[in-house]
């Protein structure tokens, strides 16, 4: 069976980055005693997927694997047996069944976009809507091979400036990636005001990612629906 | 939501912070209000290496088991953090509860290697605790050391309040008991260090004095204090049976060296290799039972969720249940995906058999140790190893599917000659023949054998047959690497050998570390004030700095190497009785020199010593 586990990552859990978090699951899994399916061959690992890893640094309230399982236990006895292992920060939300058990339905393949929420000081935030209206934004974006000028404005969905923090729907995923730092950076820029290195003693940027969103397939009129909904409880 | 000691500017500019968060997987969380004694554990190594040492796991675990105590943890601050720390006056923390390592009752530091010395001071220094026992105050941390490298605690004297002689699970337990009974009374931290020389195995460096003669040799070692023994026993659990051992030990986030369920299986060894400390300091060997083994194994694999476990003595093959331990990890391992990684065994018909199991027989090679290339010279180190058990083990590996063989030697040993180095070119060119003995289409693997020899240079340890030899200087040892090189060359089967070699200036610090006195202490302070730290790093050695300081100080480095000392020569470590006597070790340099050899523990009894310690295989039978 193939199981969908929405978890939260916060406080000091945002300095283990996402190779250390498979890892981390991996072990989880088996003091928590889930009958994970393993791959076969002369080294069998688990098999288990992560929708988009998750920058170290940023917390995220929405963050999404994949596992098969051989055995199967309730939603609710499942997320507690997990929860029991888990160490102080990362909590499962979420242990849904996936009925397609293709690739296809793989929250890594499906992902489109996700929202965060950035905070930082109030002054500059009030910027933000002059910024985010220009009718292209471009910034210089590393790949491993080169670096290229892109527009990232078609990259962002949506975005609302809050008295203390700026919501963002940006695309993400294999197709189409935007990080919420580049969007950041790309505002700086534009505020002429970069972080200087004295601004670092306040704890300056705060990112958290809210939830990871798929294509509605069923319902063309929202486009968007979170990858949690996909699943449906075991009962 | 756990507070932690460094900004998340701080941890975000570092390479790994996981390496300070301290809220691994079996973590000892307890409120440091409500205990009478906070002890912080330093390995004084990078995170990586510090967590993947079972000697911490074990008191860690050990004291925690007392609500009175909270024990927690620190390493060394990698390179980018030190620089940070000293900038900005953070002072170290422990990792679980972020605390600065200062407000403590005690920092006891494990020191595993001699390279890791100036990285002790880099803990004191940035822990803001005074670097010399003699300048620290009431209010101070009791800065305890202890592990190895304490049999000669000399050139680190000046900067311990106490050593601890011995295996851990011992004397703690009195020392914690006296330190609640001293804080209670409020007298100060003399009062405290004379009760605690009063406990057997706990050295004081303090309370004794060095004198010298003119030719540098130590003339007396006399203690100052009356509360000090004489001489200070090396303390040995008699029963492992009856000390507890980690069921539940930490899992870090980062991968880690040693990232895997390690199970002691029994300490000691009864093979009395002469060039090995370990093997003379760790007597009389002790098993553990079988049956409390699969327990802990069952538990530990079940609390940590490795995926791998690994057994963990000085020579595996010597423990008399192996097989039928490895047979119940095999069998545990099948219906839970565990790998099972074994030790270097001794390469026969059963360890054979129990690798295909365990191991992709193609991507896996064999390891030996013969040590010394010659069976002249394996008698006079007494490795019991016969190049007849490296060659069949060897051909039945061969047959058996492998092609890879790993050889281990070393240089510089005692009495060593050119024949003996040209005999580590020879037995590796016969292990490489016999796999072409084999029909060409029935050779395993890529048609090739791949033989690695690999050399380090042998560095004489205190309270081994060996610690009155001279050691060979740096060209010496420089010569018969060049000179081994050559003759591997000169092999018919050079081209399946590849011959591996070590660093030699390294190699002299850690002679002079290792049977140095307490003058050595000025060097190691000079050495890591002009900016030494991380030594064992090959990319953070600096040499010159070392040498620089030796000179300042006005130390010959060569006085503690390069120079083969008498018999009656007071040697700074003759203070300690490390279970082993003196006597045990003349006799066996004596039969060193004639390359006589003698006989492991389980054959007969060679009267080392121990048996008066009372404990495991002097008392089997």
């Amino acid at each position: 069976m193939k199981v969908r586990i929405r978890f939260a990552k916060r406080g000091i859990m945002k300095f283990i980055g996402h190779l250390d978090l498979v890892r981390y699951f991996q072990k989880a899994f088996r003091r928590a005693e889930i009958d994970v399916e393993y791959s076969g061959g002369f080294s069998p690992h688990q098999l288990m997927s992560f929708a988009a890893p998750l920058s170290v640094g940023l917390i995220s309230e929405g963050e999404y694997l994949d596992i098969f399982v051989n055995q199967t236990m309730s939603s609710n006895v499942m997320l507690n047996k997990i929860n029991h292992e888990m160490a102080e920060g990362i909590e499962i939300l979420s242990c849904k069944q996936i009925i397609d058990e293709t690739k296809h339905s793989n929250a890594m393949s499906i992902v489109t976009a996700a929202d965060y929420y950035v905070s930082f000081s109030n002054e500059i935030l009030s910027g933000f809507n002059n910024f985010i209206t220009q009718d292209s934004i471009l910034v210089m974006k590393k790949s491993k091979k080169s670096e290229k000028q892109v527009d990232i404005k078609p990259m962002i969905h949506q975005t609302e400036v809050y008295h203390d923090k700026i919501y963002m729907l940006l695309d993400t995923g294999s197709t189409s990636n935007l990080k919420p730092e580049l969007v950041m950076e790309a505002f700086f820029d534009y505020c002429h005001t970069s972080r200087q290195p004295e601004d670092k003693e306040e704890g300056s940027l705060m990112i958290q990612r809210l939830d990871m969103y798929a294509l509605n397939s069923n319902n063309e009129q929202s486009g968007l629906i979170s990858l949690d909904d996909l699943g449906v409880e075991i009962v | 939501m756990k507070k932690l000691a460094l900004s998340d500017e701080i941890l975000l500019d570092v390479d790994k912070p996981a390496r300070y968060l301290g809220n691994e997987i079996n973590v000892a969380t307890k409120d440091p209000k409500k205990v009478e004694v906070r002890f912080v554990l330093c390995f004084p190594d990078v995170y990586e290496i510090g967590m993947s040492y079972l000697g911490i796991q074990i008191l860690y675990d050990m004291f925690n088991r007392r609500d009175d105590v909270y024990c927690e943890r620190v390493y060394s601050p990698w390179i980018d953090l030190d620089a940070i720390l000293r900038e900005k006056h953070i002072p170290l923390f422990a990792l679980e509860s972020q605390d600065p390592i200062k407000e403590f009752d005690f920092l006891g530091i494990t020191i595993q290697y001699e390279m890791c010395y100036t990285n002790i001071l880099q803990i004191l220094d940035l822990s803001q605790i005074p670097l010399l026992s003699a300048d620290r105050g009431d209010n101070d941390p009791i800065v305890m050391g202890g592990g190895p490298c304490v049999y000669n605690p000399e050139p680190l004297a000046d900067f311990f309040d106490i050593f601890y002689i011995g295996e851990g699970e011992t004397v703690y337990g009195h020392l914690l008991d006296a330190y609640k009974e001293h804080k209670l009374s409020g007298k100060n931290r003399r009062s405290f260090l004379e009760k605690a020389a009063s406990i057997p195995g706990l050295y004081v460096p303090g309370f004794y004095e060095a004198d010298y003669n003119v030719d540098g040799t130590l003339k007396s070692f006399t203690k100052t204090n009356k509360f000090a023994a004489d001489k200070i026993k090396r303390q040995a659990v008699k029963n492992l049976e009856q000390v507890a051992y980690p069921e539940r030990p930490l899992v870090p986030f980062i991968k880690v060296t040693q990232d895997r369920v390690v199970l002691e299986i029994q300490r000691g060894c009864i093979r009395g290799c002469r060039f090995c400390q370990a093997g003379m300091v760790y007597r009389p060997n002790r098993e553990r039972n079988i049956e409390s083994l699969k327990e802990y194994a069952k538990k530990m694999l079940t609390a940590t969720g490795h995926e791998e476990i690994s057994l963990s003595s000085l020579s595996s093959s010597d423990y008399t249940q192996l097989e039928a331990l490895i047979n119940f990890l095999i069998e545990e391992a099948k219906s839970k995906h565990v790998n099972i990684s074994l030790p270097s065994l001794r390469i026969d018909a059963f360890s054979l058999k129990v690798m295909s199991k365990v191991q992709d027989i193609r991507k896996s090679s064999l390891t030996f140790a013969p040590e010394a290339g010659s069976q002249r010279l394996r008698d006079v180190i007494n490795k019991g190893l016969t190049e007849e058990d490296i060659l069949g083990g060897v051909t039945q590996a061969f047959n058996g599917g492998w092609n890879r063989v790993k050889l281990y030697f070393m240089l510089g040993l005692p009495g060593e000659t050119g024949e003996d180095i040209e005999d580590i070119a020879c037995l590796s060119n016969q292990i490489a023949a016999l796999y072409y003995t084999i029909p060409k289409e029935k050779r395993p693997g890529s048609g090739r054998a791949e033989i690695v020899t690999s050399t380090s240079f042998f560095v004489p340890k205190p309270f081994t047959p060996f610690q009155w030899v001279r050691q060979n200087r740096n060209e010496e040892l420089l010569g018969k690497q060049r000179f081994l090189n050559q003759k591997i060359k000169e092999q018919l089967n050079r081209k399946s050998i590849k011959y591996n070699w070590h660093d030699a200036e390294l190699t002299q610090l850690e002679g002079v570390m290792a049977r140095g006195d307490r003058r050595v202490g000025k060097v190691i302070l000079g050495a890591y004030k002009s900016g030494c730290i991380y030594d064992s790093w090959t990319e953070h050695f600096k040499y010159n700095l070392w040498l620089a300081a030796f000179e300042e100080n006005e130390i010959n480095p060569l006085f503690y190497t390069d120079r083969e000392r008498s018999l009656d020569e007071l040697l700074p470590w003759d203070f300690i009785d490390a279970g082993v006597t003196k006597e045990f070790l003349i006799l066996e340099s004596k039969k060193a020199k004639e390359a006589l050899a003698t006989p492991n523990c389980r054959l007969r009894c060679s009267g080392c010593g121990c048996i008066s310690d009372k404990g495991g295989i002097c008392h089997e039978s």
